[in-house]
């Protein structure tokens, strides 16, 4: 139905109804209701350290989440991030420590890089990672799924030859610093998660870029008929989330004091079922990095709470699974409801 | 059932009821609400076999929401639905089909990676003695159904290979495998050239002689006159005005339709002075991607300041395909292209359109909307208020251009957040026409602008394009609709096969003389 009256065209019509409401703050309101039962199953839940504790866990893969978020949004996928964190954060520590020689000793002066360095190694290895499976996605349209599959065999197979099997450990105190260190009460990779969600969050909102990722999701041949550069923008969303497994390489290598090309498996599957969760659709085109920032704050809530409440690890495996897809079936049903 | 010559609402009962001895389908009293508001009020009518009822309104005065209701998508709230006297409830579209009534959405329902032969025979495959799919059956029946549609479509090909006219007929070629006593066509013409037209009505006269019922939905009303018996007109959910299709005019059934009466459409204006050149085509060619995709050749023109140039051609003969190379979304092959007396070669879309050159595509769901985004950022998608520093964008201006532009094009929205797809089909185009009139383009390319749009918002955008061309825009105009080009045009080329094959002036041209042209080989024309 059409309806017009003389000024309701620059006015947003808020949600009319109960059911607009829950579909719009689904996730957020199944956060609520998650943190409200582990509160109420085991009171120390909700102590402020182990409030930190669970952000602090979720930092990592919540940085990748939101570059994840951009190339979802545009109907793509990243299958390649948790090997791409190993390998960046083996590039990292081989920076830092000036080689594989060095790879057990702690780096004091001359034989390694300082830590800036390292960060700026890993995240440029990730970009570069990312664009180049961003060419083959765009220029080539080989399936996102097939490239990034591909992808994330290369990059642990590249990060065993690194690490020569074996884990690098032992980083001075200013690299360890990202990953462990604390300003006042926060840990420092809560901070720096944060720095890129705003960041994302704006990039997305409010500019011509973030406007181009959701038009070329919802319409590519609309979007490119609109004249929007519809292949350099692919390739981008896949550099932005290299970039992020760089940064997310450095912060986990850093945290351990250790890198090895084991690091981050299945860090893939948390990160999207946590841009899922958070109500970006998979068919492209509709999301935001705040749903992102949700879904990853559910999955941490999640692993955290089920282990004080001391759940076996093998029983966890079964719930997050069960969870994932409760969530996303609510959604979809609300959704499907409401309409 | 007498249709009622006034204009007024509610001018016919809508409790009359149907004779149901002769009818096949029976609808009394039918009601439908969607979340209070109710979208189908009392609305009776019958169907009878072998004849053609035309089901007219407007975008929005219910026709879908009845179609939808008898063809099994979705269940009444009220009133009844018989069947050959009998009263039925439909579970669902099977359900529907089973019993006889096939329809055809003006949506297609295809499977576009399916062969034409597989789409024919979808759910139903026939199997051979071992169960195994009969695909030699399969194919010769698919020719034979083809050929009862004069379409000349391999049973081998892929949906997805077909033109937009070659799609609808294989939907159409569905509906008659499904043997169905009533056929229901959404807005079946509405891609169709005038020649694939004539063969539809012959093919729906065909089908009435056999004892088909079809009920007709267009919004060209010239073939509702030619083809239908009977009538219904719908407005706001309810039936305003049925009866003999002989006993109304055009002028009363776009009354009842719309509610008021229509500005005499009449011809274009006498043509202003025309400015300078804007468009110069030379010898343009496509560069040739395929054997089998159209290939545009040697085409020479030019279109200059504020006038309306119209581009007639059949589906398929490269009219699109022209459009597309100006606009650089296809490669050029040969040839040049001038634009403002400058040599103008694209390499993509963003090349034209900082050179002031729009294009409204033909396919509105595939070419132009973006589906799941809100009104304003289907409206700013090209960029319409230049960001700030670091690509900033500035939704406030954004929103008072859009703001603008609702008044200009007569748009009717709830609200500029309010999702692309909530809107009618011509609401929608009018917010297209809008994403590229803000931009103020010197060249605009108009691609089948009023497919799909009912009558009223088709009003409104032809006279946005003549308010446009008397502002100074010089306009291509495509179109399958001959009184459109007819309509607005100051010139007319003719488009076959890839080659233009003829040039009228507006005045002097009439549909006889433009189907010649479109039809007949360069050398007879």
């Amino acid at each position: 139905m059409s309806l017009a009256s003389p000024t309701s065209l620059v006015r947003p019509r808020p949600p009319t109804n109960a059911l607009a409401f829950l579909a719009r703050f689904a996730p957020l309101i199944f956060l609520l209701l998650l943190m409200a039962l582990f509160t109420f199953l085991a009171p120390r839940f909700l102590s402020s350290l182990n409030l930190f504790n669970v952000l602090r866990q979720v930092s990592i893969f919540g940085i990748v989440a939101v570059g994840m978020t951009f190339v979802i949004l545009t109907r793509g996928i990243d299958l390649s991030i948790g090997a791409l964190i190993a390998l960046t954060g083996l590039v990292a520590a081989v920076v830092a420590k000036g080689g594989v020689t060095g790879r057990f000793e702690l780096t004091s002066g001359g034989i390694g890089l300082a830590w800036y360095w390292a960060a700026l190694a890993a995240i440029l290895v990730g970009g570069i990672a990312g664009a180049l499976q961003g060419v083959f996605v765009a220029k080539f349209t080989v399936p996102a799924f097939v490239v990034t599959l591909g992808g994330m065999t290369i990059f642990r197979g590249l990060a065993l030859i690194i690490g020569n099997g074996g884990p690098i450990s032992g980083f001075d105190e200013n690299f360890g610093w990202f990953g462990r260190g604390m300003v006042g009460a926060v840990p420092v990779p809560v901070i720096v998660f944060l720095v890129v969600v705003v960041i994302a969050g704006v990039v997305l909102h409010s500019t011509r870029y973030g406007r181009s990722v959701y038009a070329i999701g919802s319409n590519p041949e609309a979007a490119r008929l609109c004249g929007l550069n519809v292949n350099r923008t692919l390739i981008s969303v896949y550099a932005l989330t290299g970039l992020c497994s760089g940064l997310g390489g450095f912060l986990l290598a850093s945290r351990l004091n250790s890198a090895e090309a084991v690091a981050g498996s299945q860090y893939e599957l948390n990160v999207i079922a946590a841009v899922v969760i958070g109500g970006t659709s998979l068919y492209g085109g509709t999301g935001n990095i705040a749903g992102t920032v949700i879904g990853t704050l559910l999955i941490g809530v999640l692993l955290n709470g089920l282990v004080i409440l001391n759940v076996s690890p093998y029983v966890q495996q079964l719930l997050i699974g069960a969870i994932i897809i409760g969530a996303v079936t609510f959604d979809i049903l609300i959704k499907k409801y409401k309409r | 059932m007498i249709g009622s010559g006034s204009n007024a609402r509610g001018a016919v009962s809508s409790g009359g009821v149907a004779p149901p001895d002769e009818a096949f389908l029976g609808v009394h009293d039918l009601t439908k609400n969607f979340f209070g508001v109710t979208v189908l009020d009392g609305v009776s009518l019958s169907l009878t076999a072998g004849k053609v009822h035309a089901l007219l309104g407007e975008n929005g005065a219910g026709k879908s929401t009845l179609i939808n209701l008898l063809s099994g998508i979705h269940q009444p709230d009220g009133g009844t639905l018989r069947i050959d006297g009998q009263v039925v409830a439909f579970s669902g579209p099977t359900d529907a089909q089973r019993r006889g009534i096939s329809t055809i959405h003006q949506e297609f329902s295809l499977f576009p990676t399916l062969t034409v032969a597989e789409t024919l025979f979808a759910g139903r495959l026939p199997v051979n003695r071992i169960g195994l799919v009969d695909w030699r059956g399969i194919a010769a029946k698919t020719e034979a159904v083809m050929q009862q549609l004069g379409a000349d479509i391999a049973p081998g090909r892929r949906v997805a290979d077909l033109s937009i006219a070659e799609q609808q007929l294989v939907e159409i070629g569905r509906a008659l495998t499904l043997k169905s006593r009533l056929i229901i066509m959404d807005e079946p013409t509405a891609s169709l050239t005038p020649r694939e037209v004539g063969r539809l009505k012959s093919v729906i006269r065909s089908l009435t002689a056999e004892g088909v019922a079809i009920l007709f939905v267009s919004h060209r009303l010239e073939e509702v006159k030619e083809l239908s018996d009977s009538f219904t007109v719908l407005r706001d959910g309810a039936v305003v005005a049925r009866g003999e299709i002989a006993d109304a005019s055009i002028d009363d059934l776009v009354r009842w339709m719309v509610g008021r009466d229509l500005l005499e459409e009449g011809r274009h204006h006498a043509i202003s002075t025309p400015g300078a050149i804007v468009l110069e085509v030379d010898n343009l060619s496509s560069r040739p991607r395929s054997a089998r995709s159209a290939f545009v050749e040697s085409i020479s023109f030019a279109v200059r300041s504020g006038e309306i140039v119209g581009l007639a051609g059949l589906v398929g003969a490269g009219r699109t395909e022209i459009a597309r190379l100006i606009f650089g979304a296809d490669p050029i092959g040969s040839g040049s292209i001038r634009l403002n007396g400058h040599p103008f070669r694209p390499s993509g879309p963003g090349d034209a359109i900082a050179a002031g050159v729009a294009l409204v595509p033909e396919d509105r769901k595939h070419q132009s909307l973006f589906p799941s985004l809100p009104i304003s950022e289907n409206f700013a998608a090209v960029g319409s208020v230049r960001p700030g520093p670091f690509g900033f964008l500035r939704r406030k201006a954004e929103r008072l251009a859009l703001q603008q532009f609702r008044d200009r094009l007569k748009l009717r929205a709830a609200g500029a957040d309010a999702p692309i797809a909530t809107l009618s089909g011509g609401n929608q185009q009018k917010v297209i026409l809008a994403r590229w009139l803000v931009l103020k383009p010197r060249l605009l390319i108009v691609d089948e602008p009023t497919r799909g749009v009912d009558i009223g918002a088709k009003l409104d955008l032809h006279h946005l394009l003549r308010e446009l061309a008397a502002d100074g825009v010089a306009i291509l105009l495509i179109s399958s609709d001959l009184p459109e080009i007819l309509a607005l045009s100051d010139r007319i080329l003719t488009i076959r096969s890839g080659r233009l094959t003829g040039e009228l002036a507006g005045r002097e041209a009439d549909e006889e003389s433009l189907m010649r042209l479109m039809t007949l080989p360069k050398a007879a024309a």
